[in-house]
């Protein structure tokens, strides 16, 4: 059994606490009217430059911002300081809804790994199973963080999806177009379905399998495992892919990409497999998985490899297709991503594909788990700056950076998920003794 | 010169391995063993060196994706840079993303073929090539382990190499090298 040490408690705590004051001082700095907006913007072109018409002005003569003639009409008057305002108060929502999405995602990734090694039938993996059951407690309650988070969003209590502010959508055709799908009230039904169906598949999976450890005989529970697992995963990959569309790209109500679903998915994935590792190799060097050795480590190292280039694929198919036909109405998601977004934008690709590519390519190399904790942090912090990209650009546009908001909302969930992580492993043994594989994983040589 | 080898036959690959490594613990030296289909670990037990294989394609692969962007650099933005549908052909880094199949595809092309052609020549495959089969057996159900007599006593050998469970052993006069 695990114990949770004082130290791990006390120090996710502190995430939280520093997390959530940061967060507050975030929301309670956003402007609160144009003027505040004209006074910062003042301040900030007294001793910046000014930078924030900078970006604007800049960009090749070759690329035509569609919205641009239009920016400069409306932006006579106050409308352009009233655009930033709403940049602005956004700034710490979308902080908060990066965050939220980027911890629900790890733990949603590795319910669909968990399920695919049932229903796959792996011999390698059974040792870890107590590890990946701990990791999908996280599910629950940031599921319901991140429902209220949508919920708010989607009856328009913050301005984080345009498609739900009435006035927009009335002046908008595209929109009004596609309300029958974005409304708020199918908007939190879909939700509430998407959740519902992966907590009761991540409560009936827990349970079976601690039944199977009390009552081995016949491979009963294990079976029904197996079943729920086929199961959950053909239901898993239609909400994913309605996921994505409802909670990251309806952020641009007027995009849309066929393939998004799995971009999404590749991310999660691939979070969720080194988050497996990263937990496993601290367990191990702990002393609490004797029974897991190199050779488990090397095949989450190929995974991680693996589904890092699986995600380049997808990401580079969206962009070159893109990028290709240059169709006006699909290309300025990705102007304004590389106009105002470069770094992130192309430093996550480094980070995601570049880095993990090199380092974990080496057999020997997977092997040794300073290197694999390495990578995985790396990859890990490449796909928050991929939910980063995906959300912020539509949400405060030009107006980013990674300040307090954003890393406090960073530390805050960081805090509970390992928080509740770490005290759901301690509920069960960590070996999952039940399991028809378990010995076969046990001797597992890679 | 002739050269004095002693052919053991195994039906069994766990009595192989078995075989190999006593072979190895009583520190007689093993030429070659020949099989029907590989036997997991016996590399390891012959204590063969790890193969260099991957390390090649690799650098094959460095090679690949080299020639591919030299090659389109030069084709498509030093030596006619034309506007082709309004693609920017002024950098590569410009018009990169319509290059990236070519560079991925070269990649893999020359690190698997030159890999594979590597393969042939360091274990001495072509196709009007001799077979070097001391037993036609051994590509059907037998084992082969060829140990080099030398200065040993060909009988104490023969005996050890019957104790480890050979069903065949016979002493052959080489005429020349095996290889």
């Amino acid at each position: 059994m695990y114990t949770l040490s004082n130290r791990l408690r006390l120090f996710s705590i502190i995430f939280m606490v520093v997390g959530l004051v940061g967060l507050i001082i975030g929301f309670a700095s956003s402007p609160g009217s144009i003027e505040d907006v004209k006074e910062m913007m003042a301040a900030h072109d007294a001793h910046g430059g000014d930078h924030g018409h900078e970006t604007t002005e800049t960009y090749s003569g070759n690329t035509v911002h569609a919205e641009h003639d239009l920016d400069k009409d409306k932006h006579s008057g106050d409308d352009h300081y009233l655009h930033i305002l709403h940049q602005l108060q956004n700034k710490p929502w979308a902080s908060l809804y990066v965050a939220a999405f980027f911890f629900f995602m790890i733990a949603l990734g590795v319910l669909a790994f968990y399920a695919i090694q049932f229903a796959a039938q792996a011999g390698w993996s059974p040792v870890l199973f107590r590890v990946m059951e701990a990791i999908t407690a996280y599910l629950v309650p940031g599921g319901i963080i991140l429902f209220v988070i949508l919920a708010l969003s989607g009856f328009h209590v913050n301005h984080l999806f345009v498609w739900a502010d009435p006035e927009v959508v009335a002046h908008d055709k595209l929109i009004q177009g596609k309300s029958g799908w974005l409304n708020g009230t199918g908007f939190i039904i879909r939700a509430a379905i998407f959740l519902a169906g992966w907590f009761l598949y991540r409560h009936f999976a827990i349970k079976y399998s601690r039944k199977q450890d009390d009552e081995p005989q016949g491979n009963k529970w294990y079976k029904k495992s197996f079943k729920i697992a086929a199961g959950f995963l053909v239901f898993f990959i239609y909400t994913e892919s309605m996921m994505s569309w409802d909670w990251i790209m309806s952020f641009d109500p007027h995009w849309f990409s066929t393939l998004f679903g799995w971009y999404v998915f590749a991310s999660l994935f691939v979070s969720g497999i080194t988050t497996i590792a990263l937990m496993t190799i601290y367990l191990k060097s702990r002393g609490y998985l004797d029974f897991v050795n190199d050779s488990h480590i090397h095949d989450l190292a190929k995974f991680m490899f693996g589904i890092s280039i699986f995600w380049t694929y997808l990401w580079f198919s969206q962009f070159m297709l893109i990028w290709y036909s240059n169709i006006p109405e699909e290309v300025t998601y990705f102007i304004t991503r590389i106009e105002d977004y470069k770094l992130p934008f192309f430093g996550m690709l480094v980070m995601n594909f570049i880095f993990p590519l090199l380092v974990l390519m080496n057999s020997d190399f997977k092997r040794v788990n300073w290197f694999v904790v390495m990578a995985g942090v790396v990859i890990l912090c490449g796909h928050y700056i991929d939910v980063y990209n995906m959300v912020m650009p539509a949400t405060v546009g030009a107006s980013w950076s990674i300040g307090i908001s954003e890393i406090s909302a960073v530390l805050l969930f960081l805090g509970l998920f390992l928080f509740i992580v770490f005290r759901a492993l301690t509920k069960a043994p960590l070996l999952a003794k039940g399991n028809p594989f378990i010995e076969e994983s046990k001797h597992f040589h890679y | 010169m002739a050269s004095k080898v002693i052919h053991a036959l195994y039906t069994d690959d766990d009595v192989l391995m078995d075989a190999v490594k006593k072979v190895r613990s009583e520190h007689y030296h093993i030429e070659e063993v020949f099989c029907p289909f590989p036997v997991h670990g016996l590399d390891k037990a012959m204590g063969m060196p790890h193969t260099r294989l991957a390390i090649t394609s690799f650098l094959y692969g460095c090679v690949g994706l080299t020639v591919a962007i030299l090659m389109m650099n030069y084709i498509m933005i030093e030596d006619w840079p034309q506007d082709i549908g309004g693609k920017p052909s002024f950098s590569y880094i410009e018009n990169m993303p319509a290059f990236v199949p070519i560079m991925f595809e070269l990649t893999v092309f020359f690190a698997a073929h030159l890999m594979v052609i590597t393969f042939y020549m360091r274990s001495r495959l072509w196709p009007f090539k001799k077979a070097e089969n001391p037993d036609v057996r051994t590509t059907d159900d037998h084992f082969l382990m060829e140990v080099d007599a030398g200065n040993h006593d060909v009988e104490k050998l023969s005996n050890f190499l019957g104790d480890t469970g050979a069903v065949e052993i016979k002493i052959i006069d080489k005429q020349e090298d095996n290889h």
